[in-house]
């Protein structure tokens, strides 16, 4: 275990420019984050962010530029380059191994591990080390089981294990529920102002930049297009300098909800096994009507998911009924076509993609047995296939190398618009859809949330599922707050406080 | 003495005995078989190994005279079985159950082949120790017969189970099975620590060979392995990659097989052949009882390519 006295670094990039082949992917880019300090990096996708810290961990080696550790120039040829100088990096996607145990992870990712692990020296050795972290963790359970805010703590944890007092992260809170998202942050954010850690953070949610850092530096197509303090900025400035002008897609106004119009998806006495087979998820009545977005927050792990999953078909029920304009519906292709039920999940590559066809195929799943008149046809055309995907992919604005590369080639946004393409095109009675904008940038956020008032104002009852309540006030008629697999709270928009949703989903009321 | 003076009490322990004498190749083949899975990688080809292992052993034993001169040149050979698998396996798009399935049958029919002037000739066989001196009852004395391979699979159990969790070649092999990407990122080669994995696999599978023709059965055939090889694959999966159980299930395995010889001793002569698919049906229970339709194998390792 590396030495722990040791203080946070000052980390500065001076002209980072990064060329691949004809490609300008990074131009100029100067940034500066004293020892101690909260930087936030933000840009779009492909703004060249990742790049730039790339360049900086030393998995890239620019074409031009200097970085500078505590003032003096320093070369990183490698990652290990990186960890000697105390620089570490907190991934998006977890690399914890999830079936070792939390200390087992730690123990095995240090530079130097001993043949023969004596584990009481090193549990006592840890215990000592999580003495000094500003939370606690459970190291004895495998990693495999714990929650998605405790993994990604582990994470910042196995890096300050590991000595490093410069810590690059990367969206770090995408994979994270609000309240989730708040807490590490809010840790990190101590450690700085400790001046244990420095700390470089990739985003796009304004909120956390203005909540946590310090300063801010805006990347747009490789180029830094705006840097000052936080303090000094407003959000629409930020956003100015994230995307130009680029026109950002606007909500189309609510169309006024008609109360008497017909109920489309009704839920009654629902009951299914939740997905530790221990308990079970309640839904005693829930009715959607055409022309309006029930939104139901919660935090995670509170039986969304399984509900979902029962609306979907990919879960079995022991109870009750799910009605689709007064007929059962148990998600079926057939039942889908004839009430026009459409889904979009969250994690949509893998939930409503086959991951490995290409994206004309999954775009064309819906409607690829089909002929024009909407009959069943025996013979299956690749060339309307194509025709169909080319044009959704033109209306969508879906970002993609070509029609037959294989949907998992695509970002995490374009896939997302892939799917709102094919589940939005056609007659939507209901549309049933969850965290529709986890780990979007900006513009895509706006896009998806657009595109899902356009089919609420077209007629299309919505059930929205999602952890960002901001989201959900923005985009719902009526807010049902799910806590412990049940529904318990109920709120017209009008009335809604963030208040009161937030005490039900904590289960105190 | 006869069998009928112990009477029924015979049948336990005569499965005790074939519990012991039936069980040992099937827990070396799947302590091997655990290694390599929990390495992220799977090798069918260890029946062909096996085979190849109790060919190799008992030709060397009947040219040298020394039966462990045999149980060596027979984990060396399935060393070097391991070893090509988990070379063939590094490179992309090749599917290591195909190559796996290729080299049991290889194995095979190159052990037939070299094996074909060893049919004839007798080899010495691997010591015994007679744990059953206190007894006179000679039924007992040949159950507690137990040969030092058992007693050093045993012991090779406690020692895995313990090196998995306390030793860095352990964690490191079990990072490596549950995601190479992480092990990347660790700065490890996930294909040089399969390689090896499937190495030492194979070696064990090689002892496990040496076994058969070198103590019980006792002697070089074409048809000595009844498929412990696969079923030894089976058990790993069974025993959850867990050492241990792969010791407890190849004796539970052991005992089922010796259920429908120990019938026939103690007089049973009907329908006794229907006890010596004993142990098949077993596994189909036992994996029926402890499947769900909606939950996954727990404990599998993440790179396995049939858990992915």
């Amino acid at each position: 275990m590396s030495d722990r006295g040791k203080k946070a670094v000052g980390v500065e990039t001076i002209g980072m420019t990064m060329r691949f082949g004809a490609f300008t992917a990074l131009e100029d880019v100067s940034i500066k984050a004293p020892a101690g300090s909260f930087h936030a990096l933000l840009g779009e996708n492909g703004a060249g962010k990742s790049t730039l810290v790339k360049c900086m961990m030393g998995f890239y080696h620019p074409t031009a530029g200097d970085i500078l550790v505590d003032g003096r120039e320093v070369a990183i040829a490698s990652p290990k380059d990186a960890s000697a100088l105390g620089l570490g990096m907190v991934y998006q996607h977890f690399t914890l191994v999830p079936s070792l145990t939390g200390a087992e992870n730690l123990v095995i990712s240090r530079e130097k591990v001993p043949g023969v692990i004596d584990w009481r020296k090193e549990r006592a050795e840890l215990a000592r080390f999580m003495e000094r972290m500003p939370f606690k963790l459970p190291l004895d359970v495998k990693v495999a089981e714990l929650a998605a805010g405790e993994k990604q703590k582990l994470e910042i944890v196995k890096q300050l294990y590991l000595g490093r007092s410069f810590l690059v992260l990367d969206e770090p809170t995408s994979v994270l529920t609000p309240g989730e998202a708040q807490e590490v942050l809010g840790l990190v954010r101590a450690m700085t102002k400790a001046g244990d850690l420095t700390v470089l953070m990739i985003s796009h949610k304004f909120h956390e930049v203005t909540a946590f850092a310090d300063d801010v530096s805006v990347l747009r197509k490789g180029r830094l297009t705006g840097t000052g303090r936080v303090a000094d900025l407003d959000h629409r400035q930020m956003a100015a300098m994230m995307i130009g002008d680029q026109p950002i897609a606007a909500l189309d106004s609510r169309a006024d909800p008609k109360p008497d119009a017909e109920i489309v998806l009704k839920v009654k006495a629902l009951k299914a096994p939740d997905r530790t087979g221990l308990k079970s998820i309640r839904i005693e009545d829930l009715g959607v009507r055409s022309g309006e977005i029930v939104g139901i927050a919660g935090i995670s792990g509170n039986g969304q998911k399984e509900f979902l999953e029962v609306l979907a078909g990919q879960r079995t029920r022991d109870a009750g009924d799910v009605l689709v304009k007064g007929s059962p519906y148990g998600a079926s292709r057939a039942e889908a076509r004839t009430f026009n039920v459409r889904f979009i999940p969250e994690e949509p590559l893998r939930n409503a993609c086959a991951p490995r066809m290409t994206v004309a195929e999954n775009m064309a799943f819906r409607t690829f047995d089909l002929n024009e008149a909407g009959k069943p046809i025996n013979w299956i055309k690749m060339s309307a296939i194509r025709t169909f995907s080319a044009r959704l992919v033109e209306q969508f604005k879906v970002k993609t190398a070509s029609l037959a590369s294989p949907i998992s080639s695509l970002s995490g946004g374009n896939v997302q618009r892939a799917v709102l393409a094919r589940e939005l095109t056609g007659e939507v009675d209901l549309l049933i859809v969850s965290n529709p904008c986890f780990g979007l940038d900006f513009s895509a956020v706006a896009e998806i949330r657009a595109r899902i008032m356009k089919a609420r104002n077209a007629g299309a009852a919505v059930l929205l599922m999602s952890e960002d309540l901001d989201e959900l006030l923005e985009l719902s008629d009526r807010i049902f707050v799910m806590s412990d697999g049940a529904l318990v709270y109920e709120t017209p928009i009008a009335q809604a406080s963030v208040q009161t949703i937030g005490e039900h989903m904590a289960g105190h009321h | 003495m006869d069998a009928t003076e112990i009477g029924l009490w015979g049948v336990p322990l005569a499965m005790l005995g074939g519990a012991i004498r039936v069980s040992t190749p099937f827990i070396f083949v799947s302590l091997g078989e655990a290694i390599t899975e929990r390495s992220g990688r799977i090798n069918l080809g260890l029946e062909g190994t096996l085979v190849f292992g109790a060919m190799t052993a008992y030709a060397v034993a009947v040219i040298t005279g020394s039966p462990w001169l045999g149980l060596i040149a027979a984990a060396f050979a399935g060393l070097c079985f391991g070893l090509f698998h988990g070379w063939i396996c590094k490179f992309p798009k090749v599917n290591d159950i195909a190559i796996g399935i290729a080299l049991m049958l290889f194995g095979s029919g190159l052990a037939f082949f070299f094996g074909k002037p060893f049919i004839q000739p007798s080899a010495p066989d691997l010591p015994a120790i007679p744990f059953g001196g206190w007894s006179d009852i000679p039924q007992v004395q040949a159950a507690l017969n137990v040969n030092v391979l058992f007693l050093i699979g045993a012991a090779l159990a406690v020692f895995l189970w313990w090196a998995f969790r306390n030793t860095r070649a352990g964690l490191i092999v079990r990072v490596v099975g549950d995601s190479s990407d992480a092990a990347r990122a660790m700065g490890l080669n996930p294909n040089t620590v399969r390689l090896l994995a499937t190495g030492i696999g194979g070696a064990l599978a090689g002892i496990g060979g040496a076994y058969l023709s070198l103590y019980y059965p006792g002697s070089w055939t074409e048809g000595i392995s009844s498929g412990q090889g696969l079923m030894a694959v089976a058990l790993v999966i069974f025993a959850r990659w867990n050492p241990l159980g792969c010791f407890a299930a190849a004796l539970l395995f052991g005992g089922a097989g010796a259920l429908g010889p120990a019938l026939q001793s103690v007089g049973v002569t009907q329908g006794y052949y229907l006890f010596y698919a004993a142990p098949y049906v077993l596994t189909l229970l036992i994996m029926i009882a402890t499947s769900s339709p909606s939950r996954s194998l727990a404990g599998a390792p993440g790179e396995l390519s049939i858990t992915k």
